[in-house]
């Protein structure tokens, strides 16, 4: 017998016989019915309390505050989506001015430029598919536009966070977005940057993946 | 894991549990190493549930947990089914043994020869690195804690913070010798040392092998808690990512990862969520540019289907492994994860353990309890830990009529002597004359009664027998 038949066995005739499921009640992880700013302020209290960095921004003064931001770490350069709204407005930006760094799109097999990506990009920046306001998190599903490693070698990522995407909790997030209809191959929740606490219980940041998580919320 | 136990070139005697023990409180540094840590842990999980209905919120982790058990080999079936659908390939385990097999077996087919790891402690059961190194194959640790481990050839002392043990100067010492950093302790020079060092072997790493927290069967999704970043590098970056996970670790919805998650995080290490949650559900897709070619996902038994056989045992299966019993166990907190000898320590190691290694060798494992009741207090899933504990007890004496031995090597601490005292005790209760004979004799030849009895007056006054029975005593009172 396979050891597939006889794990399933072993379990499918246990001697304690059938058990009964019990029922689940999730009403205790609802929260009120909180507005849009209400929801914007918790994000922000909780997102920096694990030292993500949040700015405040429109539909019209987020390239603007993205040059400053990039501009005081110095960034030479910073990875874009090629097809996505926010690397389109970013390309068409920077035909006119100056202060943004080079941009980089993430186009080719990883295979073809790892130690560019590795080695030579400063920042990021991603859109994001909302975020949770009680926990201060990111919700990413990243594509062919916008694969798994923007939001993770870079030293600096820079994510999009639309205001009016903005859920108060995970389990709101997940059935408002009908998760279960279909996941993609790669999906996250990020909450500030990559960090450690192994040695003596220190934290220190920037471990593997990036140092620094900067959140442009649009309001 | 009796054959796995082989491969281990540090192979600990899960027996001697009580020389370590001695050991360890006699080291001042081990001492102020565990208690700072979970010190700090306790605090900070108390206030991350702040505001929180948390009894109601482990009423609910409790019930996501035993549905899913309920349900076991069909959700396992609906997992496999959900996964193959989503190109990823399942194997099956009934021990570490297999389950090395299998990840060598993928590894072969594709000739690699390194493999990047992130955290699993179920890799740690099967003594996977240790197993892979014989077959050529260079495995290495990329969670910070557990490369610490890895260097100083130890195995973790915690589920969570497997170097916890270790403070800077130890860790700095021991970069410096193994890898050549600077001796320091700056904790942030010694990370992006760290980072430098990993960077190349995530890029250049073959195969990557994770664990999993959670196994989605609606979605056919594989969940990771992590903060560093390195789970998702393993997951991401070499072409082939190998996930290793317990059988029990599957739940049937999506929406009982957020129940799940929401006590998990808060329980281990205070914090609200952890930097990155990560969820898997396929490799790389023709248009994607990055991702693995290739996820496999071994379910791994090793023991969890004997359990699964008792209503009382059961509850074991429902660990989230936060590590939170650890953290508030005086014990563990005095002796460290070490001493146990076991891949899981602690008190869900004492009732965990029992079964994958056996009552034989782990007999000293559920006696090595206070029964204070705090690991059960701030569980979860609210697992009855201290019950179990008691239950282990009886079955490694043999058990009793209510409850008969099922756990392998049970009996192993039975005493001749010690169980003929007993029936006989048992029997003079229930024998008036013969009671009354016995206490009047006792009460009578007090003098001959031994001043040491053994461990318990180690640090207790040898209780003295009064020089009149109570029946006596009564008599005389009048009543």
């Amino acid at each position: 017998m396979s050891s597939r038949d006889t794990i399933l066995q072993r379990l499918r005739n246990r001697t304690g016989g059938e058990l009964t499921a019990p029922e689940c009640d999730f009403s205790v992880l609802k929260r009120p019915d909180w507005s849009t700013t209400e929801r914007i302020a918790l994000f922000e209290k909780m997102i920096e309390s694990v030292h993500g960095e949040v700015h405040h921004c429109t539909e019209d003064s987020w390239v603007d505050r993205l040059a400053e931001i990039l501009g005081t770490r110095g960034a030479r350069n910073l990875l874009i989506p090629k097809e996505h709204e926010i690397g389109v407005k970013l390309r068409s930006a920077t035909l006119g001015r100056e202060d943004l760094p080079h941009l980089l799109i993430y186009d080719e097999p990883i295979e073809s430029w790892q130690s560019v990506l590795f080695n030579d990009v400063d920042a990021s920046i991603t859109s994001t598919r909302g975020g949770i306001a009680e926990t201060g998190s990111l919700i990413l599903w990243p594509n062919s536009d916008e694969p798994r490693l923007m939001s993770l070698v870079a030293p600096i990522h820079i994510a999009v966070l639309f205001a009016s995407e903005l859920y108060t909790t995970f389990h709101e997030a997940m059935q408002v977005q009908n998760w279960k209809a279909g996941m993609p191959t790669n999906a996250l929740l990020i909450s500030g940057p990559s960090k450690t606490a192994d040695i003596e219980q220190t934290l220190a940041y920037g471990v593997h993946g990036p140092k620094e998580l900067i959140v442009l919320i649009i309001e | 894991m009796s054959d796995t136990a082989r491969h281990s070139p540090h192979h600990v005697d899960v027996k001697e549990f009580h020389p370590r023990a001695h050991e360890a409180l006699h080291n001042p540094q081990i001492r102020q190493n565990f208690r700072k840590a979970m010190d700090g842990l306790m605090t900070k999980r108390k206030s991350a549930f702040e505001g929180w209905d948390l009894e109601t919120l482990r009423d609910l982790g409790a019930n996501v947990r035993m549905r899913a058990l309920a349900n076991l080999p069909d959700l396992l079936e609906q997992l496999e089914q959900k996964l193959t659908e989503n190109s990823i390939k399942v194997h099956w385990a009934v021990d570490g043994d297999e389950a090395c097999r299998i990840v060598r077996d993928i590894c072969k087919a594709r000739d690699a020869k390194t493999v990047i790891k992130g955290k699993s402690m179920v890799s740690e059961e099967m003594e996977l690195n240790h197993y892979l190194k014989e077959q050529g194959i260079e495995a290495l640790e990329s969670d910070l804690g557990e490369y610490i481990v890895q260097l100083a050839e130890e195995t973790p002392s915690h589920i969570i913070m497997p170097a916890i043990h270790k403070n800077t100067g130890e860790i700095s010492k021991l970069l410096h010798e193994k890898t050549g950093t600077d001796l320091s302790n700056d904790v942030e020079y010694l990370t992006a040392a760290a980072r430098l060092q990993l960077r190349e072997k995530f890029m250049n790493a073959d195969v990557g092998v994770s664990g999993v927290n959670f196994a989605v069967a609606e979605t056919g999704t594989l969940c990771l808690v992590e903060n560093e970043g390195n789970g998702r590098m393993t997951t991401t970056v070499p072409k082939c990512h190998i996930a290793v996970t317990g059988i029990e670790k599957v739940v049937p919805n999506l929406e009982d990862v957020s129940a799940l998650l929401a006590l998990l995080t808060r329980s281990a290490t205070g914090q609200h969520i952890t930097t990155y949650f990560n969820m898997i559900s396929g490799p790389r897709k023709a248009e994607e540019l990055d991702g693995p070619e290739e996820v496999h996902v071994v379910l791994v038994d090793n023991g969890r289907s004997s359990i699964y056989q008792d209503d009382e045992l059961l509850d074991t299966l429902r660990c989230i492994r936060c590590g939170a019993c650890m953290n508030h166990c005086p014990v563990y907190t005095r002796v460290g994860g070490h001493t146990y000898g076991t891949t899981y320590p602690g008190p869900i190691g004492k009732i965990l353990m029992p079964h994958l290694i056996g009552l034989d060798e782990g007999r000293h494992l559920p006696s090595a309890s206070s029964l204070c009741g705090a690991c059960g207090e701030v569980c979860p899933v609210k697992i009855p830990i201290p019950d179990l504990l008691v239950r282990l007890r009886q079955e490694s004496v043999d058990g009793d009529k209510l409850h008969p031995a099922k756990v392998r090597g049970h009996g192993a601490k039975r005493n001749a002597v010690e169980a003929m005292i007993w029936k006989g005790w048992s029997w003079m209760h229930a024998h008036p004359g013969a009671y009354r004979f016995g206490t009047n004799l006792a009460a009578r030849f007090r003098m001959l009664q031994p001043g040491k009895m053994g461990s318990w007056t180690q640090f207790r006054t040898s209780p003295k027998l009064a020089p009149k029975t109570l029946h006596e005593q009564l008599k005389e009172r009048g009543q």
